[in-house]
């Protein structure tokens, strides 16, 4: 489905790198146009991206992709790797949702980041992380996309981490790198798995073995566990999630970009982009959908128990990737659906998280929303751009969501039998818990009386701040529609994704009543919350006597006690044993020679007498030695 | 010699008896020399050593060689050892108080160690046959025998060992040579340093009377600083009160038309 | 009389020379001692000349004394050397040597 060659596809990466390291290298000189430098950068890469689009959609249905060979990277023995582009359909859309997402993110960056004495350094991070994710989803073997995997996971320690002078922003920076290096575990194993049973790793070639039959089923099982871990760690999927929630001390603009629209997606491009592997895997399938299905719940649960609004909002990007995951693992019936949440998700989660800086700007950056309360008088854009976010990820038609969360829910539902009904109503449950926290959220940020500090002066943003969240808001309510109507997204992708054309299985629930079941759970959800939340007045500070789920949920379901108990502390105690025996053991043998030594000699220099007559005394004992010797010998 | 003797193992008789009183008093001897404390005693035990050595080199059919110990070694090297000790110091006495740990003991084994083992590894050898003698070789003359041996096979080392003799002359001169301590000026030194002292006169004091103009009895003599010197006249005259005073009399010029030209 | 008896004189000679130089710490009572194995030794190649009937055990005892000299001169200067400078002839003064 390859059709030509294209030379144009690495100036999508290029421009942002060249500016990336431009602004880099350029230093305190050019911070007064540094990031004007990054946004012409991300601007002229979207542009290039629609002119590819217009390119695409010119061509035959079924012979979209082009690819660009740059240059030959690995040739050694029989293992040969190119770096060589793909762009496909399915890569187009991440590419357009990248650059079209991170220009509108560079423009609101320019404000936010206007007070930085390092703002030219973020435009240069920023630049960097859009380069890597592009060559993430342009990369066409597995190896070319492992540069761009950890490209973004570099950028993003160093965007976690960006106001590293506070303690607690460098370990949560760690903490995000460490986690995501575990994943990457995964994609290594994928990438030797391939070799070995394929002697290829580019998508093509995979594919075609697979389709031969050459692999056993063992090996393409094993080797799509290893793409799901690795996706666990990219998309802070359980049980590999809890950086997402410390990763939200960056900027808030990181947390747009990087942890809710793009780099935490990668993951879903991960599965989507090795589907054939995952068709012939049934029980790495099973494995995504559990997966998948544990983390919609996770993070909805903790986002119910969240007072700050950055960490609400992480928590539901953690719970809205489980859904996407949960529709990859539904095979060549979901892969399109996992997409078109991924895109909405993209245009509402960055426009609400746009929104909380634009709050927390408003602000004076206080994050906890208990100090927030009826600010929708004073900020009516970021009020209105928020609401409509709001309306969209809790699936209100006609807004986005609904479009792409009512085909997952149906999608699930359609899994036939006993696991058709099980994740089926995870989602729905997952549904309305979603609506009851986001309008939690809503509630205490927006409405309600106003419980402001006596130091905040809430105000409107200033423009460069307010467009971009407009222009997002306008995707949040139209990309829903324009995706799904006539099928057009899934027919889009089908060449990708839906290679031998499966039909659709048999609907276990008629379309209708999903759209219903789906609408009544989301009303339970928000009514709660105006219940607990609309009438009564909210309390200052968290109210501490609470049900014991409560408590756990707002230590994020325990995960991070988890991970210090199981690993972090063990592992600690073995660096201290080895760190002891090292010094002690190793070192303590090396200097016990020398010791040794030093001693030996001490002793042995006491023979030096300076006496002539010791020593004369020496060599006659060594004259009687000999004597002797001779005398044994031939006795 | 009696020629049975050369056929057997044995030596003369008269050998015999000469060896057996001479061995034990080399032996005492060398133990003397160890165990006196004054050097010079040790210094004439070794050459009494050396001189009984002497006598068992003629027994054993090297007279030369004897005649060349006595005369070499106990009267050249030994009369050396003399006069260093006397150089160095006669009276020096060793105090026999042991300084080193050990060493007395362990000296005396490793000595007495090296006596056993020798004395035992040489009586395992044995010749084979009956011992030699040197009649055959001293036919021309024991010195005749040497000189054919030292002047035509053993030349090269001859010549190499002359050269050591040459180089170890040199080499005691140059180590014993010892500057003078002090500068001892010659006479031409003297008599700069004269000139120098401008305060001396150069050709010396004059001697006593030079400059005297009176030799009478009752004129006493004047001392350098110009007094006049009472132990010069008789104690009587001076008693009287005659003593004259050389100032009483002047000088009386002459002139010089009175002067032969001579 | 067995020749080999000189050989065991020539032996018990050495070592009490061997003994002198490691009891005595006049230094020159210690050449002393030095020259009496010398002189052992030359005992012992009279003898062997003698049992052997050729005259070279004699040329070496011979070239032995003439070196045996050559060293006793350049010692001796050597000890006067020393005690000029040191003003003492004891071998145990001079141990500077030493670590």
């Amino acid at each position: 489905m390859v059709s030509a060659t294209s030379s144009t596809l690495v100036y999508l990466i290029a421009i942002p790198l060249f500016s990336s390291a431009f602004l880099l290298l350029g230093g305190r000189a050019l911070d007064r146009i540094g990031h004007l430098i990054g946004t012409a950068a991300s601007t002229s890469s979207f542009a290039v991206a629609l002119v590819e689009l217009n390119k695409m959609l010119g061509r035959d249905e079924e012979a979209r992709g082009v690819t660009q060979h740059l240059f030959t990277w690995i040739n050694v023995g029989s293992f040969k790797v190119d770096a060589t582009l793909l762009l496909d359909q399915l890569s187009i859309c991440f590419v357009l949702l990248i650059t079209g997402v991170g220009t509108l993110i560079h423009i609101y960056s320019i404000s936010y980041m206007s007070h930085d004495i390092d703002r030219r350094r973020f435009f240069a991070y920023l630049n960097l992380f859009i380069a890597a994710m592009l060559l993430l989803v342009l990369g066409n073997s597995y190896l070319n996309l492992y540069v761009g995997w950890e490209g973004v996971g570099l950028a993003s320690y160093l965007l976690i981490g960006f106001w590293n002078q506070k303690p607690t922003y460098a370990t949560a920076a760690k903490k995000a790198f460490v986690a995501n290096r575990v994943g990457d575990v995964g994609l290594s194993l994928a990438v030797m798995i391939a070799f070995v049973q394929f002697g290829s790793v580019t998508f093509d070639g995979v594919a075609k073995g697979i389709e031969s039959g050459s692999a056993s089923s063992t090996a393409l099982n094993a080797m799509g566990a290893a793409i799901l871990l690795a996706a666990v760690g990219k998309s802070a999927q359980f049980p590999l999630q809890a950086w997402l929630g410390d990763a939200m001390a960056g900027p808030t603009p990181v947390s747009a970009l990087i942890h809710a629209a793009t780099m935490v997606t990668a993951g879903v491009y991960l599965i989507s982009r090795s589907n054939f592997v995952f068709d012939n895997a049934p029980t790495a399938q099973l494995l995504v959908v559990i997966v998948g299905a544990v983390t919609l719940l996770f993070g909805a649960v903790i986002g119910m128990a969240k007072d700050d609004i950055k960490k609400a909002l992480a928590a539901s990007t953690m719970s809205q990737i489980g859904y996407m995951i949960l529709a990859t693992g539904m095979g060549p019936a979901g892969y399109a659906f996992a997409m078109m949440h991924l895109l909405t998700h993209g245009f509402f989660k960055a426009g609400m998280f746009l929104g909380a800086g634009s709050v927390m700007h408003g602000m004076n950056d206080e994050v906890d929303m208990r100090k927030y309360g009826a600010l929708r008088k004073v900020m009516p854009i970021t009020f209105a751009t928020f609401g409509l976010g709001y309306l969209a990820i809790i699936g209100i038609p006609p807004f986005a969501g609904f479009y792409s969360k009512d085909k997952i829910i149906e999608t699930a539902f359609n899994a036939g039998g006993n696991k058709g009904i099980i994740l089926g109503c995870v989602t729905l449950l997952g549904a309305s818990i979603t609506a009851f926290y986001m309008t939690r959220v809503m509630l205490m940020t927006f409405f309600g009386t106003k419980r402001w500090d006596s130091a905040a002066h809430p105000h409107e943003s200033p423009w460069l701040m307010t467009i971009p969240m407009i222009l997002l808001s306008i995707g949040s309510v139209t990309t829903g529609f324009i995706f799904s109507n006539g099928d057009r997204l899934k027919n889009f992708l089908a060449p990708v994704v839906d290679s031998h054309h499966h039909e659709h299985e048999s609907e276990l629930l008629a379309p209708i009543v999903v759209t219903g079941l789906a609408m009544l759970a989301v009303a339970i959800g928000v009514s709660i919350a105006v219940a607990k939340y609309g009438r009564k007045a909210i309390p200052a500070s968290a109210p501490t006597d609470v049900t014991v789920w409560t408590k756990v949920a707002r230590r994020d379901l325990l995960q991070d006690d988890f991970n210090e108990t199981v690993f972090m502390r063990p592992g600690q105690s073995l660096t201290r044993v080895l760190a002891f025996l090292d010094k002690r053991v190793v070192d303590g043998a090396v200097s016990g020679v020398g010791a040794m030594t030093l001693r030996l000699a001490g002793d042995l220099r006491k023979t030096q007498t300076g006496y002539v007559r010791s020593y004369a005394l020496l060599i006659l004992l060594g004259t009687v030695a000999i004597l002797t010797a001779i005398l044994v010998v031939t006795l | 010699m009696n020629l049975a003797a050369i056929v057997q193992d044995q030596t003369s008789h008269s050998e015999a008896v000469l060896f057996y009183l001479l061995a034990p008093i080399t032996v005492l001897c060398a133990l003397g020399m160890l165990l006196v404390k004054k050097a010079v005693h040790s210094a004439l035990l070794l050459a009494t050593v050396m001189i009984s050595l002497a006598i068992f080199y003629i027994l054993n059919e090297a007279p030369f060689l004897g005649i060349v110990q006595i005369i070499v070694y106990t009267g050249a090297v030994m009369m050396l050892f003399l006069f260093i000790l006397m150089l160095v110091g006669v009276d020096s006495a060793d105090s026999l108080v042991e300084t080193i740990k050990g060493q007395r003991a362990l000296g005396i084994v490793a000595a007495l160690g090296v006596a056993g083992l020798l004395i035992a590894l040489v009586s395992k050898g044995n010749l084979g046959r009956p011992f030699v003698g040197l009649l055959m070789a001293n036919g021309e003359g024991n010195v005749q025998g040497i000189a054919r041996l030292i002047f035509v096979q053993y030349v090269w080392a001859f010549e190499v060992i002359s050269a050591l003799l040459i180089t170890a002359a040199i080499g005691a001169m140059v180590l014993a040579h010892r500057e003078p301590d002090s500068d001892q000026k010659d006479q031409r030194g003297l008599s700069e340093d004269r000139v120098r002292q401008s305060s001396q006169p150069v050709a010396g004091l004059p001697g006593p009377g030079t400059f005297a103009r009176h030799n009478a009895v009752d004129i006493p003599a004047l001392l350098p600083d110009g007094s006049t010197s009472d132990l010069s006249v008789s104690d009587v005259i001076a008693a009287r009160g005659h003593l004259a005073k050389p100032a009483d009399y002047k000088f009386i010029e002459t002139s010089d038309d009175d002067r032969e030209e001579k | 009389m067995n020749p080999m008896n000189y050989i065991y004189l020539s032996c018990i000679l050495f070592s009490l020379g061997a003994a002198g130089v490691l009891l005595r710490r006049n230094a020159i009572v210690v050449f002393m001692c030095i020259e009496l194995m010398l002189n052992a030794a030359n005992l012992a190649f009279v003898t062997f000349s003698r049992m052997n009937g050729s005259l070279d055990g004699q040329i070496v005892a011979f070239f032995t004394m003439v070196v045996a000299a050559c060293e006793v001169v350049v010692g001796l200067a050597i000890i006067v050397t020393i005690y000029r400078s040191r003003r003492s002839a004891s071998v145990d003064d001079a141990r500077l040597l030493r670590l």
